[in-house]
């Protein structure tokens, strides 16, 4: 049997159990009940590699599903894997919900539960052409005969879908890969991610022949770079680490109204960021589904920050409800989910030039708020990072810490944004592997802080 | 909680007709999460993961699938992607592996309680959970008061064709409560933690409303305090940050995989060598680290890793030199070097990798006051809330919530926003004081790996002084 004829039954086996279920649970509701039901599911293979050999291989089918009860003012959630089998499925999706009504029976209010609505009824279906998983190593390692790369390809089906008792009905599945590698020269390395719905040899092997560019300029004598300000240009993927930041807190009005969100004076226009930084949610990008748990629906495109000031922060119904503000689709953690950042003016053959003297960073790591009252960050520098002096490449530099306010590193020391963007999908594996992704273009800063 | 029964004879049989070696493991974890904010119940989940892993050795390679069709038909299909998968890639392995790696075990484990956490009602957490908001509530200025309580009960059996048969039952607990103090644009929050191998007998109201009352009070304190000042000084840390900087600068370098280059695509390499171990001057002569699976009520404490070998303690440091590294008996065997049990996965759906389980800095002889009285010119830091370090985990900068101004050997006001930043073989060679009395702290959310995985970890330290670091503080 085929590796492509199986996926195309996953995604056919999964919505039929999940029908099938779901119409069953429906139909045991008690007049004062109303339920929200969300399956995650994926057929996927995770190959590990090191020094380009596999170092573990995992197949992983799994099917979770999400009951939300809401009865007599009081919400409880309760979810399980199953096993596909509906036979088997069925009474433990039962007990599920006896034991959601048990507990209803002895929580307080729910002040701030959200009543069920039907928020409509949306369906896509995203199908690729995959290697068989008996043919993906060969794929990987041949043209990479020589590298020592390490990474992790991950491909197959994921499916998200929702329903409630209103009569609400989503449900999209994908079909996609993604081959998140670096390649390394001693301690040297450079980073690339190949992604897509259909696996083309000739698409690797000049993804990887990028990569191997970058890795080949490490070899240049290396800087002894001091703490201290430099002009900085972030690289696309570098800058997404950057605006990942975002996704912890800053966009949430749950944060800002717990005193939690480091853009509080952001968001009661105390201070604006630079006029060239705009940031949309682009669910057009197509890289993850526009529904939330609840089935709500985000607009098509959402402007978060637009030249610089506030539009709106993302704004879950729960929040909405509890503060009296008005909700926008965001899910339940109030992070962007497909950030789209608009391009600049500056060209990628004028980056260097526009540079000068300064860092040229190709990969930021480990993120964290050093002072979220400032907006203020720190990280480290990793992959392919140098020193550029007159617009010339001089050398990689070793990696470097640095702590900087998102105010200053997005606001008066934002000088230019590139014309072209990368779209950066999600690679997150924790627990499933993850939907969604940005888009962003480089971003060139000066006086970024550098600190040991 | 009840292990089920599963036919893992027949299904590992049948494999056995393709294969050199088998396993399955089995687990099943029931996850509920409870949280009360501002007197109000937010969030009552549960979750509950179940499955088999079914593994393989074909052609030296340990391959995996994962399946939560447990009849013997899931088995087998799972059995059947693992052989066919592991039968493609066996021809690029990393290593020639042998069942060796795979040594038969058979045991049982279970967590110290004095009450399963199945005998707990909703009703007595949320209690205890709304009696911590509302003893937080000592003023407008607390903007969030939040109390949240994480049950886990896990069950792990692990069954190999070459006789392992072991049985662990799990009860976890991780207890958290914040308050946020907010005013104008400043805010600051104080956090309560709880974690470790505990039954229901931890739900004791009195013990949750004296820590929310405290760190209420202390929101308000850090709203009105000076920041933290900048500048070299000598540093006390106090076991809910050591355990941070033990995780992140002890833990993580140490773990054989990352030496070997598994997860540099991914968490990083080290910068500590194969070469390293039995040499290397990690810390001052005050530094005894133990991998200690054995201490009751620790987070990560077992009988046995997910690959069947039996967990003994180990010291990693003697006396600052290093000796031993986190490695699994695959690490062992790539590596040439001693390690450990802690061949560990996260779910039913992930195959085992080098994990940290309990690190542990050895108590020494001083008092608190002790340390504190050494210190002419300081500063000491309870609970970390910033954490970040390199890739080879050299360069670290920790924030704390909580700061306290250390002058003339005396303990005196308050400071927010404390942060410390050096480099990890230069910070742990200025250790100059270790505390007698140990906490056992740990986290939940370890993450590692590709596909990756959050596992959980545990770390006891007493507190302990660091002369001359580089200590700032926030810019409001
Ligand atoms: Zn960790």
């Amino acid at each position: 049997m085929s590796a492509a004829i199986r996926r195309e039954d996953f995604i056919d086996r999964v919505r039929e159990h999940f029908n099938t279920l779901s119409s069953y649970l429906l139909s045991q509701l008690n007049v004062d009940e109303e339920l929200t039901i969300n399956v995650a599911a994926e057929e996927s293979l995770f190959v590990r590699f090191n020094s380009n050999r596999v170092r573990q291989n995992t197949d992983v089918e799994q099917i979770g599903i999400s009951v939300r009860l809401q009865s007599k003012g009081r919400t409880v959630e309760k979810s399980r894997s199953l096993g596909g089998n509906a036979e088997a499925d069925r009474p433990a999706l039962m007990h599920l919900l006896a034991q959601c009504r048990d507990e209803v029976a002895v929580l307080p209010l729910d002040p701030n539960q959200v009543s069920i609505e039907n928020n409509g009824t949306s369906s896509e279906e995203f199908r690729g052409t995959l290697l068989a998983a008996e043919d993906v190593v060969g794929a990987v390692v041949s043209p990479a005969a020589g590298c020592d790369l390490a990474g992790l390809y991950a491909g197959g089906i994921v499916i998200r879908g929702n329903c409630n008792s209103k009569g609400q009905r989503h449900w999209f599945a994908t079909e996609t890969f993604f081959l998140d590698y670096s390649i390394y020269n001693g301690p040297q390395a450079a980073k690339g991610c190949y992604a897509g719905a259909r696996w083309s040899s000739a698409e690797w092997k000049s993804n990887l022949g990028r990569t191997q560019t970058l890795l080949a300029l490490l070899a240049k004598p290396q800087q002894d770079v001091k703490p201290g300000a430099y002009r900085t240009y972030l690289a696309p993927r570098a800058f997404a680490d950057l605006l990942g930041m975002l996704g912890w807190g800053a966009l949430s009005a749950a944060a800002w109204k717990q005193g939690r969100s480091p853009f509080k004076k952001l968001a009661e226009n105390e201070t604006r960021l630079s006029p060239l930084l705009s940031i949309d949610e682009n669910f057009a990008l197509g890289l993850t589904p526009r529904f939330n748990d609840l089935g709500e629906m985000s607009a098509t495109r959402l402007p978060l920050i637009e030249e610089g000031a506030l539009k709106t922060l993302l704004v879950s119904s729960r929040t909405a409800k509890e503060y009296d503000l008005g909700a926008n689709g965001a899910s339940e953690g109030e992070g962007p989910r497909a950030m789209d950042v608009k391009t600049g003016a500056l060209a990628e053959a004028d980056v260097l030039q526009a540079l000068g003297t300064g860092l040229y960073l190709s990969n930021l790591h480990y993120l964290n708020w050093s002072d979220p009252v400032s907006a203020r960050v720190t990280g480290m520098t990793r992959y392919a990072c140098f020193w550029v002096e007159g617009g010339e490449i001089v050398g990689p530099i070793r990696d470097l810490r640095w702590d900087e306010s998102l105010y200053s590193a997005l606001g008066s020391k934002l000088m230019a944004l590139t014309t072209h963007a990368e779209i950066d999908p999600a690679v997150d594996t924790y627990y499933r592997r993850a939907l969604g992704g940005s888009r962003t273009p480089g971003a060139l800063i000066d006086d970024f802080s550098f600190t040991l | 909680m009840l292990s089920i029964s599963i036919p893992h004879e027949q299904a590992l049989q049948r494999a056995l007709q393709f294969t050199d070696w088998a396993a399955i493991r089995y687990s099943s974890e029931t996850t509920t999460h409870r949280m009360v904010r501002n007197d109000r119940p937010e969030s009552n989940e549960s979750s509950l993961e179940e499955g088999a892993m079914c593994e393989v050795l074909v052609g030296g390679h340990f391959g995996y699938a994962a399946t939560a069709d447990l009849s013997l038909s899931g088995l087998q299909r799972a059995f059947d992607r693992a052989i066919a998968t592991t039968r493609a890639t066996s021809a690029h392995k990393v290593h020639a592996f042998t069942p060796d790696q795979r040594p038969r075990a058979t045991g049982t484990y279970c967590s110290a309680r004095d009450r399963d956490l199945d005998a707990l009602s909703v009703a007595e957490i949320t209690d205890c959970l709304m009696a911590a908001s509302q003893a937080m509530r000592l003023s407008d200025l607390l903007v969030n008061r939040s109390a949240r309580a994480m049950l886990v009960q896990t069950q792990i059996d692990y069954f190999s064709s070459n006789g392992s048969e072991t049985r662990q039952s799990f009860n976890m607990l991780d207890i958290t409560l914040a308050a946020t103090a907010a005013e104008g644009l400043e805010s600051q929050t104080r956090s309560w933690s709880y974690t470790g191998q505990f039954g229901g007998e931890a739900f004791d109201r009195a013990i949750f409303q004296e820590n929310a009352e405290r760190i209420a009070r202390e929101a308000l304190d850090l709203l009105r305090a000076d920041n933290c000042p900048s500048g070299r000084m000598d540093l006390v840390l106090m076991p809910d940050q050591m355990m941070l900087q033990i995780h992140e600068s002890i833990g993580h370098p140490l773990e054989l995989d990352r030496i070997l280059g598994d997860e540099r695509n991914y968490a990083g390499w080290s910068f500590v060598k194969q070469e390293d171990f039995g040499h290397l001057q990690y810390g001052s002569p005050l530094m005894n680290v133990s991998f200690d699976p054995g201490r009751a009520h620790e987070l990560a404490s077992y009988d046995f890793d997910d690959g069947g070998n039996r967990a003994t303690r180990e010291m990693l440091i003697e006396y600052g030199v290093l000796k031993r590294g986190l490695g699994s008996l695959e690490s062992q065997v790539r590596s040439g070097l001693p390690g450990v049990a802690n061949f560990r996965s996260a779910s039913w759906n992930r195959a085992p990798i080098d994990r940290m389980a309990n690190i542990n800095l050895e108590p020494g002889t001083s008092s608190l006051d002790e340390l504190i009285g050494q210190v002419e010119h300081g500063v000491l830091m309870r609970t970390n809330r910033s954490w970040s370090i390199d890739d080879y985990r050299n360069k670290f900068q920790f924030g704390c919530e909580y700061g306290q101004l250390i002058e003339n050997g005396v303990l005196g006001k308050v400071v927010r926003n404390p942060n410390y930043r050096g480099v990890t073989v230069d910070f742990w060679n200025r250790l100059d004081g270790v505390g007698r009395a140990a906490e056992t702290h740990g986290t939940a959310f370890c993450g590692k790996g590709e596909p990756s995985q959050i596992i959980r970890v545990g770390h006891a330290s007493p507190p302990c002084l660091f002369r001359d670091v580089e200590v700032f503080g926030g810019l409001s």
